[in-house]
Protein backbone atom coordinates (compact mmCIF):
# COMPACT_ATOMS: atom_id res chain seq x y z
CA UNK A 1 0.00 0.00 0.00
CA UNK A 2 1.45 3.39 -0.78
CA UNK A 3 1.48 5.91 2.50
CA UNK A 4 -0.36 8.34 -0.04
CA UNK A 5 -3.45 6.40 0.58
CA UNK A 6 -4.11 8.12 3.72
CA UNK A 7 -4.52 11.43 1.74
CA UNK A 8 -7.13 9.62 -0.84
CA UNK A 9 -9.36 8.87 2.72
CA UNK A 10 -8.37 12.29 3.89
CA UNK A 11 -10.39 13.73 0.89
CA UNK A 12 -13.20 11.42 0.83
CA UNK A 13 -13.91 12.09 4.39
CA UNK A 14 -13.62 15.78 4.01
CA UNK A 15 -16.21 15.66 1.35
CA UNK A 16 -18.26 13.57 3.00
CA UNK A 17 -18.50 16.04 5.96
CA UNK A 18 -18.98 19.01 3.31
CA UNK A 19 -22.47 16.98 2.18
CA UNK A 20 -23.25 16.58 5.64
CA UNK A 21 -23.22 19.90 6.31
CA UNK A 22 -25.16 21.19 3.06
CA UNK A 23 -27.69 18.32 3.54
CA UNK A 24 -28.51 17.93 7.42
CA UNK A 25 -30.60 20.35 8.85
CA UNK A 26 -30.39 19.23 12.28
CA UNK A 27 -27.77 21.98 14.35
CA UNK A 28 -26.41 18.99 16.07
CA UNK A 29 -25.63 16.80 12.51
CA UNK A 30 -24.38 19.73 10.96
CA UNK A 31 -21.68 20.29 13.70
CA UNK A 32 -20.65 16.82 13.44
CA UNK A 33 -20.35 16.92 9.85
CA UNK A 34 -17.91 20.14 10.73
CA UNK A 35 -15.66 17.98 13.28
CA UNK A 36 -15.47 15.74 10.92
CA UNK A 37 -14.05 17.84 7.95
CA UNK A 38 -11.49 18.94 10.93
CA UNK A 39 -10.70 15.37 11.56
CA UNK A 40 -10.09 14.80 8.01
CA UNK A 41 -7.63 17.64 7.91
CA UNK A 42 -6.08 16.28 10.81
CA UNK A 43 -5.31 13.22 8.86
CA UNK A 44 -3.70 14.92 5.92
CA UNK A 45 -1.51 16.78 8.45
CA UNK A 46 -0.64 13.95 10.06
CA UNK A 47 0.01 12.16 6.70
CA UNK A 48 2.31 14.69 5.49
CA UNK A 49 4.24 15.18 8.52
CA UNK A 50 4.95 11.56 8.10
CA UNK A 51 5.87 12.14 4.41
CA UNK A 52 8.00 14.51 5.14
CA UNK A 53 9.94 13.24 8.30
CA UNK A 54 9.23 16.07 10.65
CA UNK A 55 6.94 16.84 13.25
CA UNK A 56 5.53 20.42 12.34
CA UNK A 57 2.36 18.83 11.14
CA UNK A 58 1.76 17.15 14.07
CA UNK A 59 1.49 20.01 15.87
CA UNK A 60 -0.55 21.42 13.47
CA UNK A 61 -2.49 18.99 14.22
CA UNK A 62 -2.69 19.32 18.04
CA UNK A 63 -3.41 23.02 17.12
CA UNK A 64 -6.33 22.23 15.12
CA UNK A 65 -8.12 19.70 17.79
CA UNK A 66 -7.71 23.15 20.38
CA UNK A 67 -9.31 25.29 18.16
CA UNK A 68 -12.06 22.14 17.46
CA UNK A 69 -12.86 22.06 20.89
CA UNK A 70 -13.12 26.02 21.22
CA UNK A 71 -15.71 25.92 18.33
CA UNK A 72 -17.82 22.97 19.35
CA UNK A 73 -18.00 24.62 22.97
CA UNK A 74 -18.96 27.79 21.79
CA UNK A 75 -21.18 26.37 18.76
CA UNK A 76 -23.13 23.55 20.65
CA UNK A 77 -23.69 26.59 23.56
CA UNK A 78 -25.36 28.62 20.54
CA UNK A 79 -27.48 25.98 19.86
CA UNK A 80 -28.84 25.74 22.74
CA UNK A 81 -29.61 29.35 23.17
CA UNK A 82 -31.32 29.15 19.83
CA UNK A 83 -33.10 25.89 21.27
CA UNK A 84 -34.08 27.87 23.89
CA UNK A 85 -36.06 30.47 22.77
CA UNK A 86 -36.82 29.11 19.36
CA UNK A 87 -37.60 25.62 20.88
CA UNK A 88 -35.68 24.12 17.02
CA UNK A 89 -33.05 22.63 16.86
CA UNK A 90 -33.14 23.18 13.01
CA UNK A 91 -31.06 25.27 10.69
CA UNK A 92 -33.81 25.99 8.71
CA UNK A 93 -35.52 28.01 11.48
CA UNK A 94 -33.11 30.00 12.64
CA UNK A 95 -34.18 32.47 9.32
CA UNK A 96 -35.02 35.60 11.08
CA UNK A 97 -33.42 37.87 9.51
CA UNK A 98 -34.87 36.56 6.25
CA UNK A 99 -37.45 38.11 6.66
CA UNK B 1 -8.75 6.59 -16.39
CA UNK B 2 -6.81 8.99 -13.84
CA UNK B 3 -3.55 8.04 -13.87
CA UNK B 4 -2.87 8.37 -10.13
CA UNK B 5 0.87 9.34 -10.43
CA UNK B 6 1.96 10.03 -6.85
CA UNK B 7 3.90 7.77 -4.88
CA UNK B 8 5.76 8.32 -1.50
CA UNK B 9 7.02 4.72 -0.65
CA UNK B 10 5.47 1.34 0.22
CA UNK B 11 4.27 0.65 3.70
CA UNK B 12 4.77 -2.89 5.90
CA UNK B 13 1.96 -5.18 5.12
CA UNK B 14 0.32 -4.50 8.67
CA UNK B 15 -0.47 -1.86 7.76
CA UNK B 16 -1.20 -2.21 4.45
CA UNK B 17 -3.84 -4.48 6.08
CA UNK B 18 -4.75 -2.18 8.97
CA UNK B 19 -5.48 0.24 6.26
CA UNK B 20 -7.81 -1.84 4.18
CA UNK B 21 -9.74 -2.89 6.77
CA UNK B 22 -10.16 0.10 8.59
CA UNK B 23 -10.57 2.65 5.64
CA UNK B 24 -13.57 1.24 4.24
CA UNK B 25 -15.00 0.83 7.67
CA UNK B 26 -14.23 4.60 8.35
CA UNK B 27 -16.20 5.92 4.81
CA UNK B 28 -19.42 3.47 5.85
CA UNK B 29 -19.22 5.48 9.22
CA UNK B 30 -19.00 8.75 7.23
CA UNK B 31 -21.56 7.93 5.13
CA UNK B 32 -23.84 6.47 7.59
CA UNK B 33 -23.80 9.89 9.62
CA UNK B 34 -24.99 11.31 6.80
CA UNK B 35 -27.94 8.96 5.97
CA UNK B 36 -29.37 8.00 9.62
CA UNK B 37 -32.27 9.86 10.65
CA UNK B 38 -31.60 9.60 14.17
CA UNK B 39 -28.86 12.60 15.98
CA UNK B 40 -28.55 9.88 18.59
CA UNK B 41 -26.93 7.49 15.93
CA UNK B 42 -24.91 9.95 13.86
CA UNK B 43 -23.27 10.99 16.97
CA UNK B 44 -22.37 7.43 16.75
CA UNK B 45 -21.46 6.76 14.08
CA UNK B 46 -19.01 10.18 14.40
CA UNK B 47 -17.08 8.97 17.65
CA UNK B 48 -16.36 5.30 15.74
CA UNK B 49 -15.03 7.67 12.85
CA UNK B 50 -12.93 9.41 15.19
CA UNK B 51 -11.36 6.30 17.01
CA UNK B 52 -10.80 4.76 13.42
CA UNK B 53 -8.76 8.40 12.91
CA UNK B 54 -7.02 7.63 16.04
CA UNK B 55 -5.86 4.13 14.85
CA UNK B 56 -4.68 5.54 11.84
CA UNK B 57 -2.73 8.74 13.81
CA UNK B 58 -1.10 6.00 16.12
CA UNK B 59 -0.09 3.42 12.76
CA UNK B 60 1.21 6.70 11.67
CA UNK B 61 3.98 6.92 14.11
CA UNK B 62 1.80 9.67 15.72
CA UNK B 63 1.40 8.45 19.18
CA UNK B 64 0.96 10.95 20.92
CA UNK B 65 -2.01 12.15 18.43
CA UNK B 66 -3.62 9.40 18.47
CA UNK B 67 -3.74 9.44 22.08
CA UNK B 68 -5.08 12.95 22.08
CA UNK B 69 -7.90 11.92 19.51
CA UNK B 70 -9.47 9.60 21.84
CA UNK B 71 -9.56 11.23 24.97
CA UNK B 72 -10.33 14.84 23.68
CA UNK B 73 -12.44 14.02 21.00
CA UNK B 74 -14.15 10.98 21.36
CA UNK B 75 -14.03 10.88 25.65
CA UNK B 76 -14.23 14.75 25.39
CA UNK B 77 -16.41 16.28 22.14
CA UNK B 78 -18.45 13.72 21.69
CA UNK B 79 -19.86 12.92 25.42
CA UNK B 80 -20.54 17.09 24.96
CA UNK B 81 -22.40 16.68 21.73
CA UNK B 82 -24.58 13.94 23.18
CA UNK B 83 -25.11 16.03 26.43
CA UNK B 84 -26.43 18.05 24.44
CA UNK B 85 -28.48 16.06 22.43
CA UNK B 86 -30.56 14.55 25.61
CA UNK B 87 -30.52 18.31 26.54
CA UNK B 88 -32.36 19.91 23.07
CA UNK B 89 -33.99 16.69 22.84
CA UNK B 90 -35.53 15.07 19.93
CA UNK B 91 -37.60 17.37 17.09
CA UNK B 92 -38.95 17.22 13.57
CA UNK B 93 -35.46 18.62 12.39
CA UNK B 94 -34.39 14.78 12.63
CA UNK B 95 -35.97 13.93 9.44
CA UNK B 96 -34.62 13.77 5.96
CA UNK B 97 -36.80 15.73 4.02
CA UNK B 98 -35.83 18.26 1.58
CA UNK B 99 -36.49 21.77 2.66
CA UNK B 100 -35.28 23.50 -0.64
CA UNK B 101 -35.80 21.98 -3.52
CA UNK B 102 -33.05 20.43 -5.48
CA UNK B 103 -30.43 20.60 -2.71
CA UNK B 104 -29.68 17.24 -2.29
CA UNK B 105 -28.59 16.68 -5.99
CA UNK B 106 -27.11 19.71 -6.74
CA UNK B 107 -25.33 19.10 -3.01
CA UNK B 108 -23.95 15.21 -4.49
CA UNK B 109 -23.25 16.73 -7.98
CA UNK B 110 -20.74 19.65 -6.33
CA UNK B 111 -19.56 16.57 -3.56
CA UNK B 112 -18.36 14.15 -6.65
CA UNK B 113 -17.31 17.16 -8.60
CA UNK B 114 -14.99 18.39 -5.46
CA UNK B 115 -14.35 14.68 -4.36
CA UNK B 116 -13.05 14.04 -8.09
CA UNK B 117 -11.18 16.84 -8.28
CA UNK B 118 -9.45 16.41 -4.99
CA UNK B 119 -8.47 12.71 -5.67
CA UNK B 120 -7.45 13.77 -9.17
CA UNK B 121 -4.92 16.65 -7.42
CA UNK B 122 -3.51 14.33 -4.87
CA UNK B 123 -2.62 11.82 -7.54
CA UNK B 124 -1.44 14.20 -10.17
CA UNK B 125 1.16 15.57 -7.65
CA UNK B 126 4.53 14.66 -7.23
CA UNK B 127 7.09 14.61 -4.33
CA UNK B 128 10.35 13.05 -6.59
CA UNK B 129 11.23 11.32 -3.60
CA UNK B 130 9.92 8.85 -0.92
CA UNK B 131 7.88 9.27 2.07
CA UNK B 132 10.91 9.57 4.76
CA UNK B 133 9.00 8.75 7.70
CA UNK B 134 9.23 9.37 11.31
CA UNK B 135 12.08 7.27 12.66
CA UNK B 136 14.25 10.03 13.33
CA UNK B 137 11.64 12.49 14.34
CA UNK B 138 10.89 10.17 16.74
CA UNK B 139 14.65 9.22 17.74
CA UNK B 140 13.56 10.81 21.28
CA UNK B 141 10.26 9.68 22.05
CA UNK B 142 7.02 11.20 20.06
CA UNK B 143 5.40 13.06 22.72
CA UNK B 144 9.39 14.75 23.56
CA UNK B 145 9.52 15.65 19.89
CA UNK B 146 6.43 17.12 20.01
CA UNK B 147 6.85 18.84 23.28
CA UNK B 148 10.07 20.29 21.76
CA UNK B 149 8.37 21.58 19.03
CA UNK B 150 5.78 23.05 21.15
CA UNK B 151 7.55 25.05 23.55
CA UNK B 152 10.41 26.44 21.22
CA UNK B 153 9.16 27.38 17.99
CA UNK B 154 5.33 26.94 18.78
CA UNK B 155 5.73 28.84 21.94
CA UNK B 156 3.65 31.80 21.43
CA UNK B 157 0.72 30.15 19.47
CA UNK B 158 0.82 28.22 22.17
CA UNK B 159 0.01 30.45 24.33
CA UNK B 160 -2.56 32.12 21.96
CA UNK B 161 -4.43 28.61 21.82
CA UNK B 162 -4.69 28.49 25.55
CA UNK B 163 -5.96 32.08 25.24
CA UNK B 164 -8.63 31.11 23.28
CA UNK B 165 -9.67 28.13 24.90
CA UNK B 166 -10.29 30.26 27.97
CA UNK B 167 -11.91 32.88 26.08
CA UNK B 168 -14.52 30.09 24.31
CA UNK B 169 -15.18 28.77 28.19
CA UNK B 170 -15.98 31.90 28.87
CA UNK B 171 -18.27 32.15 26.09
CA UNK B 172 -19.82 29.08 26.60
CA UNK B 173 -20.35 30.20 30.39
CA UNK B 174 -22.25 33.35 29.14
CA UNK B 175 -24.27 32.16 26.43
CA UNK B 176 -25.64 29.01 28.70
CA UNK B 177 -26.08 31.04 31.53
CA UNK B 178 -29.96 31.39 31.57
CA UNK B 179 -31.87 33.93 33.06
CA UNK B 180 -35.48 33.53 33.41
CA UNK B 181 -37.79 36.44 31.74
CA UNK B 182 -41.14 35.58 33.42
CA UNK B 183 -41.63 34.58 37.09
CA UNK B 184 -42.22 30.69 37.30
CA UNK B 185 -45.56 30.13 38.64
CA UNK B 186 -46.58 29.21 42.13
CA UNK B 187 -48.31 26.19 42.76
CA UNK B 188 -50.92 28.58 43.98
CA UNK B 189 -51.19 30.53 41.08
CA UNK B 190 -51.32 27.68 39.04
CA UNK B 191 -54.13 25.79 40.71
CA UNK B 192 -56.44 29.36 40.42
CA UNK B 193 -56.02 29.21 37.10
CA UNK B 194 -57.26 26.05 36.68
CA UNK B 195 -60.56 26.96 39.23
CA UNK B 196 -61.07 30.75 37.53
CA UNK B 197 -60.33 29.60 34.11
CA UNK B 198 -62.57 29.61 30.88
CA UNK B 199 -63.40 25.70 31.07
CA UNK B 200 -63.04 23.14 34.50
CA UNK B 201 -62.05 20.57 31.60
CA UNK B 202 -58.40 20.60 33.48
CA UNK B 203 -59.84 21.09 36.74
CA UNK B 204 -58.73 17.50 38.02
CA UNK B 205 -55.65 17.97 36.08
CA UNK B 206 -54.67 16.06 32.81
CA UNK B 207 -55.97 12.83 32.12
CA UNK B 208 -53.75 9.80 32.41
CA UNK B 209 -52.26 7.76 30.01
CA UNK B 210 -53.29 4.27 29.36
CA UNK B 211 -56.48 2.72 28.32
CA UNK B 212 -57.87 1.42 31.36
CA UNK B 213 -58.36 -2.59 31.87
CA UNK B 214 -56.83 -3.12 28.62
CA UNK B 215 -53.72 -1.69 28.41
CA UNK B 216 -51.94 0.63 30.94
CA UNK B 217 -49.09 2.20 29.78
CA UNK B 218 -47.57 6.06 29.32
CA UNK B 219 -47.05 5.03 25.51
CA UNK B 220 -51.15 5.12 24.85
CA UNK B 221 -53.54 8.00 25.15
CA UNK B 222 -56.68 7.50 27.35
CA UNK B 223 -59.65 7.11 25.76
CA UNK B 224 -62.56 9.55 25.88
CA UNK B 225 -66.20 8.92 27.04
CA UNK B 226 -67.01 8.81 22.81
CA UNK B 227 -63.83 6.77 22.10
CA UNK B 228 -61.47 9.01 20.37
CA UNK B 229 -58.48 9.26 22.19
CA UNK B 230 -57.63 11.72 24.47
CA UNK B 231 -53.99 13.68 22.92
CA UNK B 232 -53.23 16.05 26.18
CA UNK B 233 -52.92 12.22 28.01
CA UNK B 234 -49.26 11.89 26.49
CA UNK B 235 -46.03 13.32 26.89
CA UNK B 236 -45.46 15.94 23.85
CA UNK B 237 -41.92 14.18 23.89
CA UNK B 238 -43.22 10.85 23.43
CA UNK B 239 -45.54 11.98 20.41
CA UNK B 240 -42.78 13.76 19.03
CA UNK B 241 -40.61 11.13 19.22
CA UNK B 242 -42.83 8.84 17.27
CA UNK B 243 -43.23 6.66 20.09
CA UNK B 244 -46.70 6.13 20.49
CA UNK B 245 -49.19 3.76 19.97
CA UNK B 246 -52.75 4.38 18.91
CA UNK B 247 -55.70 3.40 21.71
CA UNK B 248 -57.47 2.77 18.88
CA UNK B 249 -56.38 -1.04 19.00
CA UNK B 250 -57.17 -1.55 22.22
CA UNK B 251 -60.79 -0.53 21.67
CA UNK B 252 -63.89 -2.76 22.74
CA UNK B 253 -64.63 -5.44 20.33
CA UNK B 254 -61.02 -4.95 18.46
CA UNK B 255 -59.13 -7.06 21.12
CA UNK B 256 -59.72 -10.72 21.00
CA UNK B 257 -61.48 -11.33 24.40
CA UNK B 258 -61.41 -15.11 23.50
CA UNK B 259 -57.83 -15.41 24.60
CA UNK B 260 -57.19 -15.54 27.94
CA UNK B 261 -53.79 -13.21 28.18
CA UNK B 262 -52.53 -14.55 31.80
CA UNK B 263 -48.99 -14.40 31.54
Amino acid sequence: MDAANYLYLSALLFTIGAVGVVVRRNAIVVFMCVELMLNAANLAFVTFSRINGDLNGQVVAFFTMVVAACEVVVGLAIIVTIYRSRRSASVDDASLLKR
Amino acid sequence: MLDLAISVGQTQTPEAVLFWVLAPLTVAAALGMLLVKKAVHSAILMASVMVNLAVFYIAQDALFLGIVQIVVYTGAVMMLFLFILMLVGVDSSDSLTETITGLRPIAIVAAVGFGGLMVSLIGRATLGRNAIGLEAANSLGNVQGIAQLLFSRYVWPFEVVSALLITAALGAMVLAHHQSIQVRPTQRQLSTQRFRGKSLANAAGLPAPGVFARHNAVDVPALLPDGTPAANSINATLQARGDMLTSGTFELGKVDTSKGEEK
